[in-house]
């Protein structure tokens, strides 16, 4: 027994089942099979890093009332100004990271199934290099099933994280992002190598019967003892594909829109929420934002301040001043959109002028809503947009109270939740 | 640099790698934990726990008895041995899995507020899963069913 346990200690005798590598039989696990999974995550989480920071910027968080992240010190060093144009940019950026990351999904599972057997490396530790990169492996697995998990829990409004989404899937990013580009470094040359070890072209016409494990490799992912392969690589590659496509067909259609929204079976946003003028997709009802009563309160009027003036509206008053329309759609952080809706109203730089402040650096708008998001802030070439409205109409009818009647704000290529509804104050500042 | 390699077990550009990512990951951790430390230390922990010691095995396990009775059943030894029917089966259990896995919290109506915050049914889900799993299931069975025609002796 004593000598069992010391032979386990020192490696010389792993523990039974899988600690021992005869365990693991599948005779498909190899360095190129995990290569070409290897590669299509490092141009997809690329993407996905790439399409999150833009979205990041795209909240202007500098401005007052965005941040809900007002530590990420370093992590705020890139930010640029948002651009208003296109005005369908942040629809295709936020579309192309939620659906992409639908669709990475299975082929991030395959990509761990390939390497599971190096978690029950026996011993566990042998040099300070293999600690140390354990340690980190942890960090890459364990942040990017933190990423997507909270990704796919806030598209479906299942609201269990502990905390606020945007946060944890902020800091979450940036812990798995240093971890990934690290694995990256320390593989890729192993990637390299491993992909140039077989024809793609070969393995796509191998059948199961003919399907021969990889030879032994130096990082011990080939089983020593494989049994009889019951499918093929080509058939694992179809099948990841088969889920990556499944997965695609029945969401691309929530952040298409038109008929193609019909589609997207399982999506969050399958269906219309009604008909005519007003039956687009509702971010946040106002039954939700507990705005139903105040909104539709004869007493509504809009506070205009600026420089030193300031003046009320009501919305006959901003009906009656010059009105100026604009096709523009609206694009959630959750991945889905609409079609370009005919918005009328007011435009923003009107009303800066009329409140004495022709050229300013943002706007502070209030809400009714007085909950997360409920007030925001705008950059100045937000604001000076022709098409950045304070819209009183859509598609030729009031809005609805839904859509923020009786007045909200819509700006080209604005994140949705930042196109303030039920809208009570502009501030304009110089 | 020898000397180095053979304390640490691998190169220095290793070691520098290491290092950067531990660092980031510490400085975006300082924010990440700010608020509720045990509980996002507990997803965070969590996720891999879940995924590589519940979820691998789980699938796996499965598998393994779909594999091993599909070696057992001896219905017609000459269509069993030239058509296998275990991937038609693998197929669109693992598809429909998939889809269970990635949109549950729809398909199973976890979300309280889903319907108050966007007008729409949460009603619709459980059902679409069932019909697209369906779907899949057909089509794999007549895949199946066309495979053993054409094998068919004669």
């Amino acid at each position: 027994m004593v000598t069992r346990l010391r032979e386990m200690a020192t490696g010389e005798q792993a523990p039974p089942g899988p600690f021992r590598r005869g365990f693991w039989r599948s005779p498909l696990r190899g360095p190129w099979l995990t290569s070409v999974f290897g590669l299509l995550l490092l141009v997809g989480v690329t993407i996905l890093f790439a399409t999150g920071l833009l979205s990041y910027a795209a909240y202007n968080p500098e401005l007052a009332g965005n941040d809900l992240t007002p530590g990420h010190g370093l992590f705020g060093s890139y930010l640029f100004d948002w651009p208003t144009r296109p005005s369908w940019l942040y629809r295709v950026t936020q579309g192309t990271h939620v659906l992409l990351g639908l669709v990475l999904i299975p082929v991030l599972l395959a990509k761990l199934w390939s390497v599971i057997p190096k978690l029950f490396d026996w011993p566990p530790v042998r040099t300070p290099a293999q600690a140390i990169e354990r340690a980190s492996l942890l960090l890459l697995v364990g942040g990017a099933v933190f990423e997507f998990v909270t990704g796919l829990l806030n598209i479906q409004y299942w609201y269990v994280f502990p905390g606020s989404f945007y946060t944890l899937h902020f800091y979450g990013g940036w812990v798995f992002i240093g971890a990934f580009a690290a694995h990256v470094t320390i593989k890729l040359p192993t990637m390299t190598r491993a992909l140039r070890s077989r024809s793609l072209r070969v393995e796509l016409r191998t059948d199961t019967a003919h399907t021969q494990p990889e030879p032994p490799d130096p990082d011990d992912l080939v089983s020593p003892d494989p049994a009889q392969a019951t499918v093929s690589r080509r058939g694992v590659l179809g099948l990841v594909g088969a889920g990556s496509l499944a997965l695609f067909a029945l969401t691309v259609g929530q952040s298409l829109g038109g008929f193609w929204r019909g589609t997207a079976l399982l999506a969050p946003r399958a269906q219309d929420p009604g008909t005519g003028p007003n039956g687009f997709q509702i971010n946040k009802t106002a039954l939700s934002a507990g705005v139903t009563d105040s909104a539709q309160d004869d007493r509504w009027r809009l506070e205009l301040l600026g420089g030193d003036s300031g003046m009320s509206l009501s919305r006959d008053e901003l009906l009656a001043l010059p009105q100026h329309t604009a096709d523009l759609p609206i694009a959630c952080v959750e991945g889905w959109s609409t079609e370009p809706q005919t918005w009328t109203g007011v435009p923003l730089r009107d009303l800066a002028a009329t409140a004495g402040v022709s050229s300013p650096q943002s706007v502070f708008v209030e809400s009714l809503d007085d909950g997360t998001f409920g007030s925001t802030s705008l950059r100045g070439n937000q604001v000076l947009d022709g098409d950045s409205l304070l819209a009183l109409q859509v598609n030729g009818a009031d809005l609805s109270v839904d859509h923020g009647f009786p007045a909200r704000v819509i700006v080209p290529n604005n994140p949705g939740v930042h196109n303030t509804k039920w809208v009570t104050r502009l501030t304009f500042e110089v | 640099m020898r000397r180095f390699a053979d304390l640490y077990g691998a190169s220095p550009l290793h070691l520098l790698a290491m290092l950067a990512s531990v660092a980031l990951a510490g400085y975006a951790a300082l924010e990440l934990f700010s608020s509720e430390p045990i509980l996002v230390l507990v997803w965070f922990v969590g996720a891999a726990i879940g995924h590589d010691l519940v979820l691998l095995p789980l699938y796996a396990l499965v598998d393994m008895a779909l594999v091993r009775s599909s070696r057992r059943r001896r219905v017609d030894e000459v269509t069993a041995r030239a058509v296998p029917w275990v991937n038609y089966v693998r197929v669109p259990l693992l598809v429909s899995g998939l889809l269970l896995l990635v949109y549950f919290p729809s398909i199973l109506r976890l979300s309280s507020g889903y319907e108050t915050t966007t007008n729409l049914s949460a009603d619709p889900y459980l059902g679409r899963w069932l019909l697209v799993s369906g779907v899949v299931f057909v089509a794999s069975a007549a895949a199946y069913a066309l495979r053993l025609r054409r094998s068919a002796p004669g």
